[in-house]
């Protein structure tokens, strides 16, 4: 490759960099002991300097953990998980610990992200050892703060909120999703480290799109982290969440929650292109995540959208929902899920629909390949005041591969006879003369493959921001390697 | 009943009452298989609102009542007119149960054609114990099935049909359950079985159908092998008395080549729910699965379906259609599982919904379950009510609106009851929907006269 020169130089430039910031990192990654129980909750709200009702809220929530049972009905196996052999607050992966430089990055991994075409210094970041992109990565952040509260909007870590608009914080946060909605998300409300706080001021349209990547790379452990949007009267946000960090630690729970909040006539477009570390070919290692996200249309004409990309982690739990509470709000869901390898995968969404005249749609496509086992589930309810409400939904599975399987669960619950529910799916395997035509044309069996599937995504990936779907259009392809021949 | 006492309580309690009593008990593997039912039984316990498969149907009229077992008193009441779904003209084969009681009187069974048996549970126990020990709870599951394995543990009446090798059956059989007119609400657990043997061929009709306004509770399983080659077309309607519990497990198997194809039409019930396991066991098979439920008053109507292909090439199409009024509510659950290594399989599964009040309910949950890559599997669901605009349409045309309403509900049902192969059977389901359908009206035919 030409770029191999300028590699090594980059390479070299990281190594002597990384030292640099080796030490502040250090000093910031004071973690707390093993395990959990109410002092180390106690650590964590002291470390971040938290308001006492902060901690309250925090020991309610762990207090309530302990009584919950492990949810049972889902589909994924997995070993139970051992809750005290986490670390809740630390960077689960101190700089020291993390490849110290490109060289020690599995060359599996960096050719990955060469096929993706990420560039060098974003393939540092990518591996988690590139602490001047981090630290990049904020200052960018920092810059367009400015910009952005130019125009009155708030962007800024969880905890900056807690300190800043504490009122906010406490009317907003647990409003979506209560400390008891499940198990995860009980543990995220005990121990959340950080996430990001949005908040949109009336009539205000966001002036770019805001992003995650910041957060994770600062905080880089990303574990438990809670994420807040408040669209008030008439702003719109589109907010874009990568999670292209793979972390690889043997099998690391990542729970986090996300609310979403929208007034009268706001909209929120959320899009998540999720690639965390899927373990080995064998199954070994690779992220649980588990996360909660919920968006509640409280105003009228609101709007809340979804847009997911699933790639990565070992198993993927997790169902972005709307509440439409607002009359004529609108909820929608657009997900591409592939699993390969021995990936589990049980997502899907909740529109639960309250108010009159709302609508909403749900697009799923889920491929499966290798051993992996994929189930879409998803909930569509029509509350007895949702008159003239109206769901289209429509999921599609594609099985790559005789061991693969692919699994559909919708519950559709309607109480108003002037609600309109459709569903439709398919399950089917990849077409054989669509491949053919392909392969007559000399373009090789994985090439081919990876283009029948985009096809197959396409009313998924429109749904996203440009920058973001040529990122999953790459990772579609990638993630599939390895299923065909 | 005590307040002490739990439902599985008194449950037991009553079989081990009638337990010496029941038909065949004097056969150790009987005796054995019922008091495994009532072990199993005792172990679950009633279905309940936490397990995924009952999510959406409790089973309150259960707890609120106490059933006793019917006795031969109950069997032998009066029916002045028998309901039927065919023509009542003794051309076809029939067999009457009254309260789980056959009833010869009421029953065509004279001029069987060769090779055929028609008979009931306890007359098959005490004339061919061995051939009913080796099909009998052979498919019916007791695991994770309580209320089969309550019906095992006090099964006692029941129909068995055995059509032999190469046999084919031309006129419909018909299985009549006639239950309520009691003293005090009563439970009874019929048990049928029907056996196809190889390449043969029959139309099976089966209704329930509830008189009077008493309470009472059927527990019925049925366990049906289509052999090799056969054929069965199997017709159920349900139209029990507005205070009735029928509880349903229907079991099949199917096997290379075989075709089953299955109809069930509900029209009443305070709380039905009917379980369908059919598994394709062999290369060719079909499985079909249709049905339709109309619920109105308060009734509860639950289809819960598991379609499992085990064998490669085989097919299965299933489609419900239901009609709730009032405060009625339904469910549909259906599952279409393709195990491994069941390659080149056609499954499709529809389940469309129409509420016709505001405080009606529909749940809905097909699910697809795959394992193999060689498939083409599809599901749709929709839940709805009448469109206006075909509802303009007829009422521009002069069409009062509830006849209007009348037919857009019976041409969607059409479409399903289309389903049915047997004409004589299709246009008798026709004939109980019209019934069904709200009665201040005037029908069709009458409007255009």
């Amino acid at each position: 490759m030409v770029a191999t020169v300028e590699t090594a130089q980059q390479v070299q430039d990281f190594a002597d960099e990384k030292y640099k910031y080796g030490f502040v990192t250090d000093i910031e990654t004071e973690s707390a002991p093993k395990g959990l129980n109410e002092d180390i909750i106690r650590f964590i709200s002291a470390k971040k300097k938290e308001p006492e009702w902060m901690l309250e809220s925090r020991l309610k929530a762990y207090r309530y953990w302990l009584t919950m049972p492990e949810p049972e009905w889902q589909k994924p196996n997995f070993q139970a998980i051992d809750y005290q052999d986490t670390y809740y607050f630390s960077a689960p992966k101190s700089m020291a610990d993390g490849p110290k430089s490109l060289d020690e990055v599995d060359p599996e991994l960096l050719r990955t992200y060469e096929k993706l075409g990420i560039s060098l210094k974003e393939q540092e970041r990518l591996a988690g050892v590139a602490v001047d992109v981090v630290f990049d990565s904020v200052s960018v952040a920092t810059t367009f703060k400015a910009k952005l509260e130019e125009v009155g909007v708030i962007f800024c870590p969880i905890s900056e909120a807690i300190e800043r608009v504490p009122e906010m914080v406490q009317k907003y946060m647990g409003s979506v999703v209560p400390y008891t909605d499940n198990k995860h998300a009980c543990l995220n409300a005990a121990v959340f480290t950080d996430g990001s706080f949005v908040y949109i001021p009336k009539g205000v349209k966001c002036p770019m799109e805001l992003s995650t990547y910041f957060r994770i790379n600062a905080e880089n452990t990303g574990q438990f982290e809670r994420t807040l949007i408040i669209a008030d009267e008439g702003s719109y946000v589109s907010y874009l969440e990568g999670c292209t960090a793979p972390m690889r630690d043997e099998n690391q729970l990542h729970a986090a929650v996300v609310e979403l909040v929208t007034m009268d006539d706001a909209e929120i477009k959320y899009s998540t292109v999720q690639n965390w570390y899927p373990g080995d070919e064998e199954g070994r290692g690779g992220i649980y995540n588990f996360v909660t996200k919920r968006g509640a249309c409280r105003g009228r004409n609101s709007k809340i959208s979804w847009t997911q990309v699933e790639t990565g982690s070992a198993i993927t739990w997790k169902y972005p929902s709307c509440i439409l509470q607002g009359d004529n709000s609108v909820g929608e869901f657009y997900s591409i899920a592939i699993t390969n390898n021995l990936q589990q995968a049980d997502t899907g969404t909740k529109m639960i629909h309250l108010g009159k005249n709302t609508t909403s749609r749900i697009i799923s496509k889920g491929i499966s390949a290798g051993r992996s086992d994929q189930t879409y589930r998803g909930l569509v309810r029509m509350g007895p005041k949702a008159t003239g409400a109206r769901n289209y939904t429509q999921c599609d599975s594609l099985l790559i591969g005789d061991s693969c399987g692919a699994h559909t669960v919708p519950y559709i619950e309607s109480k108003n006879r002037d609600a309109i529910v459709e569903h439709e799916a398919t399950t089917s395997k990849i077409n054989e003369d669509q491949l053919f035509y392909l392969r007559q044309r000399g373009i090789d069996e994985e090439a081919a493959v990876a283009l029948v599937v985009n096809g197959f995504c396409r009313d998924v990936l429109q749904q996203l921001p440009m920058e973001f779907a040529v990122e999953a259009q790459k990772l579609v392809g990638i993630s599939l390697e390895g299923s065909v021949g | 009943m005590t307040q002490n006492v739990t439902p599985v309580e008194a449950f037991v309690a009553d079989f081990e009452a009638v337990n010496g009593l029941l038909a065949g008990n004097d056969l150790p593997w009987l005796s054995s298989l019922r008091r495994s039912g009532i072990e199993q039984f005792s172990g679950q316990g009633l279905p309940h609102a936490k397990l995924e498969a009952w999510k959406y149907t409790r089973l309150r009229p259960l707890e609120d009542t106490s059933f006793r077992p019917v006795n031969d008193a109950d069997g032998s009441a009066g029916v002045a007119s028998i309901p039927a779904v065919l023509p009542s003209d003794s051309s076809h084969p029939r067999i009457v149960f009254v309260n789980g009681t056959l009833r010869l009187d009421l029953s065509w069974l004279d001029a069987l054609p060769d090779g055929v048996s028609i008979e009931s549970l306890g007359q098959v126990i005490a004339s061919d114990p061995e051939w009913v020990g080796a099909h009998l709870g052979r498919i019916g599951r007791l695991d994770g099935q309580p209320l089969t394995a309550l019906n095992t543990a006090m099964m006692n009446c029941g129909c068995v049909i055995r059509v032999r090798r190469g046999v084919v059956v031309e006129a419909p059989i018909e299985v009549i359950y006639v239950a309520g007119l009691t003293d005090s609400p009563v439970a009874y657990h019929p048990r049928n079985l029907i056996v196809m043997e190889e390449n043969s061929q029959a139309t099976i009709v089966k209704l329930h159908a509830g008189l009077g306004v008493g309470a009472y509770f059927a527990n019925a399983v049925t366990e049906v092998e289509v052999g090799d080659g056969a054929t069965l077309r199997h017709y159920r309607v349900q139209s029990e008395n507005r205070e009735s519990t029928h509880l349903a497990n229907l079991n099949v198997r199917i096997g290379k080549d075989a075709t089953y194809d299955g109809f069930g039409l509900h029209l009443g019930g305070r709380l039905s729910r009917t379980d369908v396991f059919a598994r394709l066991e062999g290369e060719g098979g079909h499985c079909g699965l249709n049905g339709a439920y109309l619920m109105k008053g308060r009734e509860h109507c639950d289809t819960t379906t598991v379609i499992e292909h085990h064998a490669a090439h085989t097919t299965c199409r299933e489609i419900f259609k239901g009609i709730l009024d009032d405060e009625a509510r339904g469910v549909f659950q259906g599952k279409i599982i393709v195990h491994p290594g069941a390659q080149q399989i056609d499954g499709h599964q529809l389940s469309n919904a129409l509420l016709l009040s505001d405080r009606a309910e529909m749940d809905a949950k097909p699910e697809l379950e795959i394992y193999a890559d060689d498939v083409k599997c599809s599901h749709g669901a929709t839940t709805g009510k009448l469109d206006d605009t075909s509802l303009f349409y007829l009422r521009s045309r002069g069409i009062p609106e509830a006849l209007a309403r009348n037919l857009l509900i019976q041409s969607f049902l059409a479409e399903v009851i289309d389903e049915v192969k047997d004409e004589a059977v299709r246009e008798a389901l026709m004939d109980k929907v019209i019934h069904w359908l709200p009665a201040q009206c005037f029908l069709a035919e009458e409007w255009t006269k």
